[in-house]
């Protein structure tokens, strides 16, 4: 499995490069779908230059990167393509691993359920073979590296591109039952944008699970094994921050990335759902729908972490992608990430419903972005709500596609414990309806 | 939420969609077309009203008085012209600095790909000359356009006088608030483009031009002016511009408003407003007026010099001067007046034109069809587009359910490749009907004996033709596919490729999107490789793009009324074809790209399906 992997890796940086080259990179640079304030690379050169002069680069509300990033890129700035792309090769073959690893046990678990005889008779074709799971791992890497937004996103230099690297190491320390490290990657995903805290949950989760500790409030053990969790978490992230804080010498960062993260002062148009909004709304109304908006990130986590307790790695690509849709400042690079873990879920075709509709909505969608952006910008003869319709449709078929995921991963669960073909009592077929 | 949650009830609207999905399609057709022709019946049109307070209630008093004044101006421009073989730049140096204004001049030079043969031009240079007024009474931050072109022969003569006339009765008024800038373009279109690439500093099309020295304000609006005789029996208002692009429907509301004043007729695509909309002959009056426009949209050129503007954020419109034999005959003095009222009224101005519509279609002059009445025409035959990929999707979908016992995943992985396939050699073939015509000339040149516009133009015919041979070669390409399920995912993904495409396109220019349309979807809709081929074959290629404009050039040309036959019909096509390739390349005009590059690639995926085996 290694040759197809390093092939796919040689084509991925081969059309990158190609891009990085054409006249399409000036370009791609320029779209609001692809890059964002938090991390266009012209506010991350508009940073260094500050740097170098002496100057502290959050004065003057242009950059609004880490510190970590930006001193980062004060030794490689020369050789910036090199690290998008190494960083875009770096997630899928983690992705790649993780997958592995996951499908592995997957795969033993499975097993050890059908010669305990727990499945019904009738789910047998639910049951997944190994023919079908050997290639998983190598369409995720796929899916992820030949994705058009991955491509725009790491061809932008977005930086968005470098976090989703730290979050698949994340997720790969994780599925490896690494605590230390899983811990150190999360603390390092949410310095970079906050939101990733959300996955501290189902990292917790898994780990537990792995070592066969019950989720039970009432066990030492397990409060004991969290803190433990919680503790190198929050001190690598204090670590982090105190770094950043030696680094620059100020505390300058904490509002210019968080407080910019949180309050969302830049309105440029993006393909999320704040910009609009915000700029429509009245200022006293401005923090309270400021703070509904987001919540909504954080909101789902107990929720979805009570229902899918025994699955924890479904449950971290749901986390994944309800950030993607719902933080400040999303970007096409934020969607592939999630987009790269459709394949894993490959077994719950069957059960999807809206498949057909969702992906002609999100193909629709990313035509029309460009085209009713130029009619808004340069024809002028279109306005913001054109394209902030866009953005709501694209918006509520991501919402539709990860619900729709959800549901079939249930269904799939309930028949797996309940069997296949559900009678009525009266002996009628049954259907599952979802209300 | 019930459809998309209860399993009952969407089996229920799927099976009824599948089931009834050819008659759907066709009730929709038809209903598309039916939509679209109602759009030009009166009661189901709106009147334009002025929208811009600003240049509503406002009361302007037009005294232009020097009309004959202005002609003989024009006659001595004229004389100047004829003498210098060209534009006479020194002449109208002296006159426009002779009437107070700040006077400026741009040369540029431009070779064209290919000899313009409708123009007669292949290395073209020229000057513009330009003169500011400037504003009394407000700092200089914004500016109007009035332009007038220096044409060859004896052209336009008239609109250069009355705009050096206009001038100097300008400069004697004291209200204006915003600039004004007179400019003489020579070379028409070519001329035009280079002084707004000079003005704003951008240099899109890799013309030379030599930097302004002197600029106005930013540009709110501009006129563009044609006169050619020294009395006029009716002004016409020109509005389609590039990638037809319209200006602000208050222009137009402007233009109606005063022409009603001072009392002058008016036309839209050179038809007078009609009253009879209740009899058929005034309803036809009405459509054609309407189908004008859409051909003309559709083109996606400048139809005047004004089109240019409107990529640069410029509300802009042209107003020819028309004499044909009616008694009732306009003086310049009157047309003066005319120029003068717009003027002011645009001077009063607080913010751009923004208040009326930018999408719209006129069935005459007085009336009006918004986007939102003629989008839900293009809306019916697109969605033929999606019940078909939605037929095509349950057709996919459902066999595997019924062989899921023996495990049957294999023939959706061969499936990706046969569909890359037909899809890479189609754009491909797309890609050299784009760059070949132009790149090859010289090679078409040497061993032909054609000149090197047929060159272009001929070359490009044969790529297109050359297209059709491909299915056999993409098949040979492969190996093992053909199976019935490789067509239909084929089919599925180039019917949404195309309403994709339509879609997008029918925003940026709805006649265009709306004419492919009416042609692409019903062949989209019925192709399959089980048809009769030799008819099919027939069908398709009489509803290609290609074949498309040649209907459209022979329907505009009955429109106009100047019936063409088979043979004028012909050349027509063919210098139309010269003139979309060189609008392209002057111009950065959309739609020869848009139907080499992606059109064209999309109907060959359906010609593939076609010879599917």
């Amino acid at each position: 499995m290694a040759a197809p992997l390093t092939l796919l890796l040689i084509v991925a940086v081969t059309i990158r490069a190609a891009l990085f080259r054409s006249s399409l990179a000036n370009l791609i640079s320029a779209r609001v779908e692809v890059v964002s304030p938090l991390n266009a690379w012209k506010r991350v050169v508009e940073g260094l230059a500050l740097l170098d002069l002496d100057i502290s680069p959050y004065s003057g509300d242009v950059f609004h990167e880490t510190p970590m990033v930006i001193y980062l890129f004060h030794f490689l700035v020369d050789y910036a393509e090199i690290t998008f792309m190494l960083a875009d090769c770096l997630t899928a073959v983690a992705l790649y691993l993780a997958v592995k690893d996951y499908n592995k046990q997957v795969f033993r678990k499975q097993k050890f359920e059908l010669e305990a005889d727990r499945y019904p008779m009738d789910c047998l074709e639910l049951i997944r073979s190994p023919t079908e799971m050997y290639y998983i791992p190598l369409k995720v890497a796929m899916v992820y590296l030949l994705n058009p937004f991955t491509i725009l996103s790491c061809v932008a230099k977005c930086t968005c591109g470098l976090n989703n690297a730290v979050i698949a190491l994340f997720i790969l320390s994780t599925m490896r039952g690494s605590a230390l490290l899983s811990a150190i990657f999360l603390a390092l995903a949410t310095y970079q944008s906050i939101y990733p805290l959300t996955l501290c949950v189902p990292a917790l989760l898994y780990l537990l699970q792995r070592l066969y500790i019950p989720v039970n409030v009432r066990r030492s053990s397990f409060w004991i094994y969290t803190l433990q969790y919680l503790f190198m978490f929050l001190g690598s992230l204090f670590v982090l921050v105190g770094l950043s804080f030696f680094l620059l010498g100020s505390w300058d960062f904490l509002p210019a990335v968080y407080g910019f993260i949180l309050s969302v002062p830049d309105l440029t148009p993006n393909i999320g759902l704040f910009w609009y909004f915000f700029a429509e709304m009245f200022d006293h109304f401005r923090l309270f729908f400021l703070c509904v908006f987001q919540i909504n990130v954080f909101f789902y986590t107990l929720p979805l972490s009570i229902k899918l307790k025994e699955h924890p790695v479904f449950l971290i690509f749901m986390q994944i992608a309800l950030i993607a849709i719902f933080k400040s400042y999303p970007t096409v690079g934020d969607l592939s990430l999630y987009m790269a873990f459709l394949p894993v879920w490959n077994h719950l075709y069957r059960f999807l419903r809206n498949i057909f509709l969702v992906s002609c909505v999100l193909l629709a969608c990313s035509a029309l972005f460009p085209v009713l952006w130029h009619l808004w910008i340069y024809a002028g003869s279109a306005n913001s709500n054109f394209y902030y319709a866009i953005t709501l449709l694209f918006s509520v078929a991501q919402i539709l596609l990860v619900s729709d995921y959800f549901y079939a991963f249930l269904r799939r669960e309930h028949h797996l414990t309940n069997g296949l073909y559900l009678k009525k009592k009266d002996g009628s077929e049954a259907t599952l309806v979802l209300k | 939420m019930g459809l998309l949650s209860d399993p009952n009830r969407r089996r229920a609207l799927i099976g009824m969609l599948t089931r009834l999905n050819a008659p759907i399609c066709l009730i929709c057709y038809m209903a598309g077309v039916a939509w679209f022709m109602g759009l030009a019946f009166e009661p189901f049109t709106l009147r334009t009203y002025m929208s811009e307070n600003a240049m509503g209630s406002t009361m302007v008093e037009e005294r232009f008085p020097s009309g004959e004044r202005a002609l003989a101006t024009g006659r001595e421009f004229a004389a100047h012209k004829k003498k210098n073989g060209g534009m006479p730049v020194d002449w109208l140096v002296r006159t426009m600095q002779s009437r107070g204004l700040e006077v400026f001049t741009q040369h540029f030079s431009r070779k064209l790909p290919f000899p313009d043969e409708d123009k007669e031009r292949y290395m073209v240079k020229g000057t513009n000359v330009y003169g500011i007024l400037r504003a009394p009474r407000a700092p200089r931050t914004e500016a109007l356009v009035l332009s007038a072109p220096c044409s060859p022969g004896n052209d336009n003569n008239q609109a250069v006088g009355l705009l050096l006339g206009l001038a100097q009765y300008f400069r004697s008024q004291i209200y204006w608030a915003k600039d004004i800038i007179f400019l003489v373009n020579e070379h028409d279109l070519i001329g035009m483009q280079a002084w707004l690439e000079g003005y704003h500093h951008t240099n899109t099309t890799g013309m030379d031009w030599s930097p302004l020295q002197g600029r106005g304000g930013s540009i709110q609006a501009a006129l563009s002016l044609e006169l050619s005789s020294d009395v006029v029996t009716s002004l016409d208002l020109v509005l389609e511009g590039l990638n037809g692009q319209l200006p602000n429907l208050d222009l137009a509301n402007l233009f109606y408003a005063f022409c009603q004043k001072i009392g002058v007729l008016c036309t839209i695509q050179g038809k007078l407003p009609r009253n009879d909309w209740d009899t058929t002959s005034g309803y036809s009056h009405a459509v054609q007026t309407m189908m004008l426009m859409v051909l003309k949209q559709a083109s996606g050129r400048p139809w005047g010099d004004h089109g240019l503007f409107l990529r640069y954020h410029i509300e802009a419109a042209s107003i020819k001067g028309v004499n044909s034999f009616r008694q009732y005959k306009t003086d310049a003095t009157t047309v003066g007046r005319l120029m003068e009222g717009m003027y002011r009224k645009l001077n009063n101005l607080l913010e751009r034109l923004h208040q009326s519509y930018f999408f719209y279609l006129m069935p005459s002059l007085t009336r009006f069809v918004s986007i939102g009445y003629y989008m839900p025409a293009f809306g019916l035959l697109a969605v033929i587009l999606l019940l078909r990929a939605l037929d095509l999707w349950v057709q996919l979908s459902s066999p595997p359910t019924k062989t899921e016992e023996g495990g049957i995943e294999v023939p959706s992985s061969p499936g990706v490749l046969s569909i890359l396939t037909p899809l890479v050699i189609s754009h491909l073939t797309g890609v050299a009907l784009y760059t070949l015509p132009i790149l090859s000339q010289e090679l078409a040149v040497e061993h032909f004996p054609v000149s090197e516009t047929e060159a272009v133009v001929l070359t490009a015919i044969a790529i297109y033709t050359a297209g059709l041979a491909l299915p056999h070669n993409t098949h040979r390409l492969l190996s093992g596919e053909g199976t019935e399920q490789g067509w239909k995912v084929l089919k599925l993904v180039a019917v949404l490729y195309l309403a994709v495409l339509l879609g997008c396109t029918a925003l940026i220019n709805f006649s265009l999107g709306f004419i492919l349309a009416l042609t692409l979807v019903p062949l989209a809709a019925f192709i399959t490789p089980h048809v009769p081929k030799a008819l099919s074959a027939f069908v398709m290629v009489v509803l290609s793009p290609g074949f498309t404009l040649l209907f459209a050039v022979f329907f505009f040309q009955e429109l106009q009324e100047t019936p063409v036959s088979v043979q004028e019909g012909w050349m027509l096509f063919l210098s139309v074809i010269s003139q979309g390739i060189l609008d392209h390349a002057l111009y950065g005009s959309l739609v020869y790209p848009l139907v080499a590059l992606l059109v064209y690639p999309c109907w060959l995926l359906f010609w593939n399906i076609l010879f599917w085996k």
